[in-house]
């Protein structure tokens, strides 16, 4: 067998992980581990300049297996096998620690211990890499047709845009007819546009376009499978049917909140805005005094976030309102005003030209609705101020579509503490999924205005397009395999627990066996785990290779107690540890 | 560039630190390539030293590298240009530039940022000392008729994150942060909002800052009104942090007119609520702060939306 070379590279993230533990002392201590032969400390590991000296590293020592101590694999993990690859080694050879997100960022106070549990992380992943074995990734094809579900604009426009590319896709929308929530809509904001012209406009597009098939009254049902070929159930019309296909856009929006309890509202003279809204397209709203109350249901303690775009929507309405009738009087009680950006600000400032009035309250004192008059604490003159109104207007949240629940548990990704959906990564990866091929966007990930729909529209369509064009994408190799077919009995149980439903058991010449899809199989190793017979393996996390880093940290702990040991910082093997 | 003998101000590192005329943009800067600053370097200034050409083994220095124009022949052009802060010297009331410890946001995350001048420790210009009360002054040229009269979008948030990044730095900190409305507005924003408070005991105090007085000790002292409970005050700390509005990048006016892309009047890209990433002109879009304020996931979001505009039509399908 190869010598082992092993190399560890200790990054110290700035100060955000060398400010909280020794980093020295963790480069100085993993050179003694069994088979390092380098180790170092980078400020930046994943920085150009810390990249280029790892590759130049493996290279002048000759190191068979790379260890780097830093962040998240979540972020960087891809960046460092592409490092250890470009070096000409394989990228299964790398072994990452975290201890950012693990040691430094938790251990902030306790420099001592989180030196100690850096030095056991490293130590575990230095027995870990010594059995590492080379891998290639699994390739398969792309099927190239897209399910866009939920037929509002954000829907609408992803769908648009990907038949554009080239590629087939299938519209599929819960109700009867297409447009989501803002075919119920008069005026959109904040730059005044005719919500049904939009949604029209739209739907003719998406109509026309030979490559979109439209499926309503259609709910998915079961989705299985796997980047490049998912599996969407649909039910549609009492019809069921099934649609392979490539990528999946989830564009299945939000619900306006009905504020039952919150202000008095009775869905006469205290409504929503949605109501309000509807009133003043079919030119039915009564009343020359109106008072609009912002985050009615929102910012509380039930529900803690912003809807984002409820004051902004008031205001514009409350200019509508104005135009119609300027002798009007508008009062909109806030408690901050949203109005982010040029043209919400904007409007802010036509509206107080315009002569509505802005009177904020503190959530300790939120207004009491009474019949025909708002009674509130305006903070900034200190006084109870009375005010007529005809008609009250609940600028309400948006909410997470009931359905969202089902749905995530059905493409088996998450949703929030708010029951949106979960992206990838909220400031990196907005509109991805951490499951390869599923993309979300508009108000099924977050409130949003109607550009800012079209704007992740278009972004979840150009994601999507990569693999859909491409034809073929690679899957991570840590896989379950069968690792011996002799030792399988076929009793199914692997495959009945299968969350991905990536088993099936099949007839052999020896009998009935499990059978791995590679592609589909996530490496979540329930089936090794549940399988008695250990016919299981999982490539990349074999049994040995963990018990090997179990055995080495409890090795560690009991020569420690012993007292064998040195405590870090006391006499690391070059001196240099604990000079801080 | 150790050896160069020429120090001049880092702008990476908004002027807070120094850096040689021959320099790295930043540590973690693409491409890591060292450049030559032509306006200080004193080879070009008086045709002598040349000292970083000797010294490089690999012979990587070329005084006679040129700038040179470069045709390319593209189907669509994405602006993403980003943007630039308003300098605050013309707020008078607030004092920067006169008074030495009244920086900008930009200036603090410099400070905080641990391969910045300080080394990441809040060290205030005047003295050096550690700052423990900061004040930072939300709206600083935004929301302003007689400046910028938009939201910059970002401040509210990147200020609550300074502050918590003071608090892990130097458990003694305490940050107020002087705001008019608070727009955390996108997804967790409110929780961040709520964990300031309680985890890192930020004071928000809602009120626009009347003026900055120049304190005993160099410290600045805030006046405003607190609109909550009518009152008056002041508060002296040790250092204060302008929030300073955010404007498009200074040449975004220039090359829209070069490319003939309308702006607003403000210099932003305009874009039409339908169709957001593509511009007045065909084949040519934008995405990020060049179309208006907006934060990281919306830059990344709108990004993937340029990018689908210009590929649809590179693709030849629209």
């Amino acid at each position: 067998m190869e010598e082992l070379r092993i190399g560890v590279f200790i990054c110290n993230c700035g100060t955000n992980i060398a400010g909280f533990l020794d980093a020295t002392d963790v480069s100085d201590y993993s050179r003694g581990l069994p088979g390092v032969v380098f180790s170092r400390e980078n400020l930046y590991s994943c920085s150009e300049a810390g990249v280029s000296d790892i590759k130049s590293a493996i290279v002048e020592n000759k190191l068979n297996r790379v260890i780097v101590a830093a962040c998240t694999p979540r972020t960087h993990e891809p960046t460092f096998r592409a490092t250890c690859e470009d070096a000409g080694l394989n990228p299964f050879f790398f072994e990452f620690v975290n201890i950012r997100e693990h040691v430094s960022w938790v251990h902030k106070k306790e420099r001592e211990a989180a030196t100690r549990k850096a030095r056991d992380l490293v130590r575990m992943a230095v027995a870990r890499a010594a059995l590492l074995e080379p891998q290639t990734p699994i390739e398969a094809s792309v099927i190239r047709r897209a399910v866009v579900i939920g037929g509002g604009i954000s829907g609408l426009t992803a769908a648009r845009e990907l038949a554009r590319k080239g590629i087939d896709v299938v519209l599929i929308e819960r109700e009867r007819k297409l447009g989501g929530l803002v075919s119920g809509l008069y005026v959109l904001g904040p730059v005044p546009r005719d919500a049904r012209a939009y949604v029209a406009s739209l739907v003719a597009d998406v109509r026309k376009d030979r490559r979109i098939r439209i499926m309503t009254g259609a709910t998915v049902e079961r989705i299985g499978g796997y980047i490049g070929s998912y599996m969407v159930g649909v039910r549609s019309r009492g019809k069921a049917s099934e649609i392979d296909c490539g990528a999946i856009v989830v564009a299945t929006g939000a619900v306006p909140l009905k504020p039952e309890g919150v202000f008095g509202y009775d869905g006469k003279k205290v409504i929503s805005l949605f109501e309000f809204q509807d009133r003043l397209r079919k030119g039915k709203l009564r009343g020359r005094r109106f008072v609009m109350i912002t985050c009615a249901g929102a910012r509380d303690r039930e529900r803690i976030y912003c809807s984002r775009i409820c004051c902004g929507s008031a205001i514009k309405d409350a200019l509508l309102v104005k135009e119609l009738d300027p002798g009007s009087s508008v009062h909109i009680l806030y408690r901050d005003l949203m109005c982010y950006g040029v043209e919400n600000e904007g409007i802010l400032r036509a509206a107080k030209e315009a002569g509505i009035r802005f009177v904020s309250y503190s959530k300790d004192a939120p207004p009491v609705v009474e019949d025909g008059v708002v009674r509130v604490e305006g903070d900034v003159m200190g006084e109870e101020l009375a005010i007529d109104a005809d008609v009250v207007v609940l600028a309400s949240p948006l909410v997470a579509d009931e359905g969202a629940s089902e749905l995530s548990k059905m493409l088996k990704v998450p949703l929030d503490a708010d029951r949106f959906f979960l992206e990838a990564h909220v400031k990196l990866r907005p509109i991805d999924f951490a499951t390869d091929g599923i993309f979300v966007c508009g108000t099924a990930r977050w409130p949003a205005t109607t550009r800012e729909c079209a704007e992740q529209a278009l972004g979840a369509a150009a994601r999507a397009s990569i693999p859909l064009l491409a034809g073929r994408v690679e899957v991570e190799p840590a896989v379950a395999v069968l690792g011996d077919e002799d030792l399988c009995r076929g009793c199914g149980m692997c495959a009945a627990l299968c969350p991905y439903g990536a088993i099936e058991i099949v007839e052999t010449d020896s009998g009935e066996k499990a059978s791995m899809i590679e592609v589909a199989c996530k490496g979540c190793g329930t089936c090794a785990a549940t399988c008695y017979m250990r016919a299981i393996t999982m490539v990349h996390y074999t049994d040995d290779q963990l018990r090997s880093q179990v055995n080495v940290a409890f090795e560690e702990q009991a020569t420690r107690a012993g007292g064998a040991v040195a405590e870090p910082g006391a006499a690391a093997p070059t001196g240099a540890g604990g000079s801080k | 560039m150790a050896k160069c003998p020429t120090k001049v101000a880092d702008s990476f590192n908004v002027g807070l630190g120094e850096r040689k005329a021959i320099y790295l943009y930043f540590d973690q800067g693409i491409p890591s390539v060292m450049t030559i600053d032509e306006d200080n370097c004193r080879y070009f200034a008086t045709g002598k030293c040349k000292v970083c050409e000797k010294m490089c083994k690999k012979g990587a220095v070329d005084f006679e590298q040129k700038d040179h124009r470069v045709s390319l022949d593209v189907g669509a052009i994405i602006l993403a240009t980003g943007l630039s802060v308003m300098d605050p010297t013309p707020l008078t009331q607030y004092g920067y530039g006169r008074i030495p410890n009244v920086i900008t946001g930009l200036e603090y995350e410099r400070l905080i940022n641990a391969t910045g001048p300080t080394g990441g420790h809040l060290l205030r210009p005047s003295d050096g000392e550690l700052a423990h009360r900061v004040g930072f002054v939300q709206c600083a040229g935004s929301r302003d008729l007689n400046h910028c009269d938009y939201c910059s979008s970002v401040c509210c948030m990147y200020s609550i994150k300074d502050a918590m990044l003071g608090r892990e730095h130097d458990p003694e900190s305490v940050s107020h942060i002087f705001h008019t409305d608070l727009r955390n507005v996108g997804k967790w924003f409110q929780r961040y909002q709520i964990r300031g408070e309680e985890e890192y005991g930020i004071k928000f105090v809602r009120g626009r800052i009347a003026e900055i007085q120049h304190g005993p000790a160099d410290n600045p002292v805030l006046w405003y009104e607190d609109t909550r409970t009518r009152e008056v005050a002041s508060l002296e700390v040790d250092l204060v942090v302008l929030a300073t509005a955010a404007l498009p990048s200074l040449d975004a006016k220039e090359l829209a007119g070069t490319l003939g892309v309308k702006v607003d009047r403000y210099g932003f890209v305009l874009t039409d609520d339908a169709t957001p990433s593509s511009t007045n002109v065909k084949g040519i879009y934008a995405c990020g702060f060049c179309k208006g304020p907006c934060d990281i996931p919306e830059s990344v979001a709108q990004a993937s939306a340029a990018a689908s505009s210009a590929s649809t039509r590179v693709l030849g399908n629209k």
